[in-house]
């Protein structure tokens, strides 16, 4: 850590993890209703635990992205943070805000929250992945703006390079396009147009530009590979993202009462988002390849290298697998669809906020490069518990979901939903054993924290 | 890559094709808004039924249903896609309304649940009048492509 105030970035990732670990909990709740119907109910209704699982999801990312940023920054601004107070301020507000948020879910109805909360005022709620009370939203509005301002100043005082300007520019279209969610129209039709202003253009758009800055910090931290070179590497991939995903937003526009020459736009555009993908992958190997020191922080390069390739994965292959509108046609708002959600938000967002945590964490704790051999091993063990358990959840969902398209959408005499749903249930009880190994990879992360922290560490090679 | 393409150009591709692309974007969408009135079955929200069907949207919200359904295949995996309920009821919101107002209300063992809501009549029109308006958007090639949803 070379300027003190990055400090404040450490709070940022500890609530993070814990808020991950909450994500994961409720996910495998849902995940037994899926094959239990009445496990939890009336108590926590699957809509429930689905809201705590994908708003905590979303909201640990976004802690992820902060701290990142609030770390990041600085040290390639080569000052201090212009405010280290205000970060400091904004995240306890941002904590707090969250943990209401979560405990409105669990302890009232949701109905109640709306009352309470006053939704009539600017209906917001009840939106996929924008369930939160409109007053939540708003706080984020203000965390985002504080966080903008604050690293906004810094840049300006500071050094100039591409990384933080992309940075700030994925952040500042993060903020942007979350002022859609403020837009909810009766006419279901242009409310669900929208929406995806939010979703896809935050996921497919915005958010790789985040990914893209932090990956390539990382990268030339521990390869030490010139920031030139990658730099040029970080433009090129990032132009194609928007190139093909802006327009890539057509692939959800198929089947909503939109226009049929979306069929076009979305299958042609979409079909070409996975290059920027695959370009990150051949990135990240062509860096590592070429690296010029041997840095301390195995695990870190690990993190980086498995974020490109399950990125890729996930993101690419897996969203190319359903994205060409005759495929979706019998695909959509399926298991497919969740097989795909699923490995793209782990293999993207998580992992590379998991990146940037196991590079700085160590420095924020004080050491010089990186933790000791002990830590790495089991840092690294719940790496591959992790991720090859989300490859096992993805595939049974796949499976899960081809049978579904099949059964219910495609063969002579479909059947109705709940009687495929029964067919299918060795597919869900599969992924929930990937689930429980999925917890276990995330104790031993947890884990990893506390491990053989009195040992000396691996020498710095720098 | 070669040496000749540097990183002035790499960032010139980025903010050329960036704006073009978000411009297309947005001439798309102006032509979408164009078509919407021959699509989007607003006929339905400017008819009598209009403030019924305003009222049933929000309790679709306030209640989160699509925390569990899909509506149009996008929400919850869990339960019916409900964008043609409608049509799958027989075209009868009487039905929708009594299948609603019947969950028990500590669901069905074994099986997967869904609340009870203890809606009034009134709300219970609301909900089937918007399951009703939003089965008479049409959609592209008449999705979904069966009854099934
Ligand atoms: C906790 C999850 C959950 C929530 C929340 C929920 N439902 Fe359901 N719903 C279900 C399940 C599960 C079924 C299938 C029940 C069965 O077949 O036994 C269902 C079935 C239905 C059906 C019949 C569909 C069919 O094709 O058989 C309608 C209509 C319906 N729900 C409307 C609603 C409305 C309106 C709301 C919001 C006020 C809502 N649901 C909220 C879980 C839920
Ligand atoms: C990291 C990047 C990505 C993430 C995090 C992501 C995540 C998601 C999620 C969560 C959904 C479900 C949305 C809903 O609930 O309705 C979804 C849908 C979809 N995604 Fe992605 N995605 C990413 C990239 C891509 C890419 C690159 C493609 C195409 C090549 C793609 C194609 C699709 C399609 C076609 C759907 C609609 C599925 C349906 O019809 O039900 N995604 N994505
Ligand atoms: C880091 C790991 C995980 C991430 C990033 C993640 C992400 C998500 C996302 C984005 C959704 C919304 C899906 C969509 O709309 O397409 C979702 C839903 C869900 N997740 Fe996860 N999840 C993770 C782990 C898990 C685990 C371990 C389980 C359980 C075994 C699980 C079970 C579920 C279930 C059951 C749903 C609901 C799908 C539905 O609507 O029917 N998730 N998750
Ligand atoms: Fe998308």
């Amino acid at each position: 850590m070379k300027y003190k105030s990055q400090s404040v970035a450490k709070l940022y990732f500890i609530a993070a993890i814990a808020l991950f670990v909450a994500q994961i909990l409720f996910g495998l709740i849902m995940g037994l209703q899926y094959v239990m119907g009445d496990f939890l109910f009336p108590a926590i209704p699957f809509n429930v635990a689905r809201m705590v699982h994908t708003n905590a999801l979303i909201i640990w990312l976004l802690m992820a992205f902060m701290g990142a940023a609030y770390y990041l920054v600085p040290e390639e601004a080569e000052t201090e943070l212009f405010a280290p107070w205000l970060a400091t301020l904004t995240f306890w507000i941002f904590l707090i805000a969250a943990g209401a948020t979560v405990a409105g879910y669990l302890l009232l109805s949701y109905s109640e929250l709306a009352k309470l909360t006053m939704n009539e005022l600017l209906p917001t709620m009840g939106r996929e992945f924008l369930e939160q009370p409109t007053i939540t939203k708003l706080g984020i509005v203000v965390v985002v703006l504080s966080l903008l301002f604050n690293i906004g100043m810094t840049i300006l005082k500071g050094r100039k390079t591409s990384i933080n300007l992309i940075l700030l520019l994925g952040l500042t279209g993060l903020a942007v396009f979350f002022l859609f969610s403020f837009y909810n129209p009766v006419n279901v039709v242009r409310d669900k147009y929208y929406w995806w202003w939010v979703v896809h253009l935050w996921v497919e758009g915005v958010w790789e530009l985040i990914l893209g800055a932090m990956l390539a910090f990382v990268l030339i931290k521990v390869t030490g590979v010139d920031r030139e070179v990658i730099e040029k590497w970080l433009y090129i991939v990032i132009a194609m993202v928007l190139i093909t995903g802006l327009i890539g937003t057509g692939h959800h526009y198929f089947w909503i009462g939109t226009p049929d020459y979306w069929l076009w736009w979305g299958s042609i555009f979409s079909a070409m988002e996975p290059i920027p993908f695959f370009m990150m992958t051949v990135f990240a190997f062509n860096m590592v390849n070429k690296r010029r020191r041997e840095h301390p922080n195995k695990v870190a390069t690990l993190w980086a290298l498995g974020t490109a390739v399950m990125a890729f994965l996930g993101a690419g292959v897996w969203g190319f697998l359903h994205t060409l509108s005759p495929v979706n046609y019998y695909t959509h708002g399926t298991q497919i669809t969740a097989a795909h959600g699923h490995m793209a938000f782990y293999g993207a967002y998580v992992m590379i906020s998991l990146t940037m945590i196991s590079y700085a964490m160590p420095l924020l704790r004080g050491r010089n490069a990186a933790n000791p051999g002990k830590s790495q091993v089991l840092e690294m063990w719940s790496f591959w518990l992790m991720t090859v358990s989300m490859v096992f959840i993805t595939l049974f969902l796949t499976g899960a979901g081809i049978l579904q398209s099949y059964l219910q959408r495609i063969s002579e005499n479909p059947m109705p939903f709940m009687v495929v749903q029964d067919q299918i249930s060795l597919f869900y009880w599969l992924r929930e054993i990937a689930g429980l190994v999925f917890l276990i990879g995330l104790v031993l992360y947890v884990a990893s924290f506390f491990v053989g922290q009195n040992e000396p560490e691996a020498a710095v090679a720098d | 890559m070669a040496q000749a393409f540097t990183k002035a150009m790499a960032r010139n591709i980025f903010y050329g094709g960036s704006a073009f692309f978000f411009l297309l974007l947005l001439a798309l969408t102006f032509q979408t808004e164009a078509d919407f009135p021959n699509l989007d079955n607003r006929a339905a929200l400017e008819g009598p039924m209009g403030a019924k069907i305003t009222k049933g949207k929000q309790l679709w919200e306030e209640n989160n249903c699509i925390g569990c359904h899909t509506l149009l295949g996008e929400g919850g995996y869990f339960a019916p896609e409900l964008g043609n309920v409608y049509t799958r009821f027989g075209n009868s919101t009487d039905a929708i309304k009594g299948f609603i107002a019947s969950r028990p209300e500590n669901g069905i063992p074994g099986r997967r649940s869904m609340p009870q809501f203890h809606f009034s009549d009134e709300e219970l029109t609301a909900l089937a009048e918007f399951l009703k308006y939003v089965s008479e958007i049409k959609t592209a090639r008449n999705w979904p492509p069966n009854i099934q949803g």
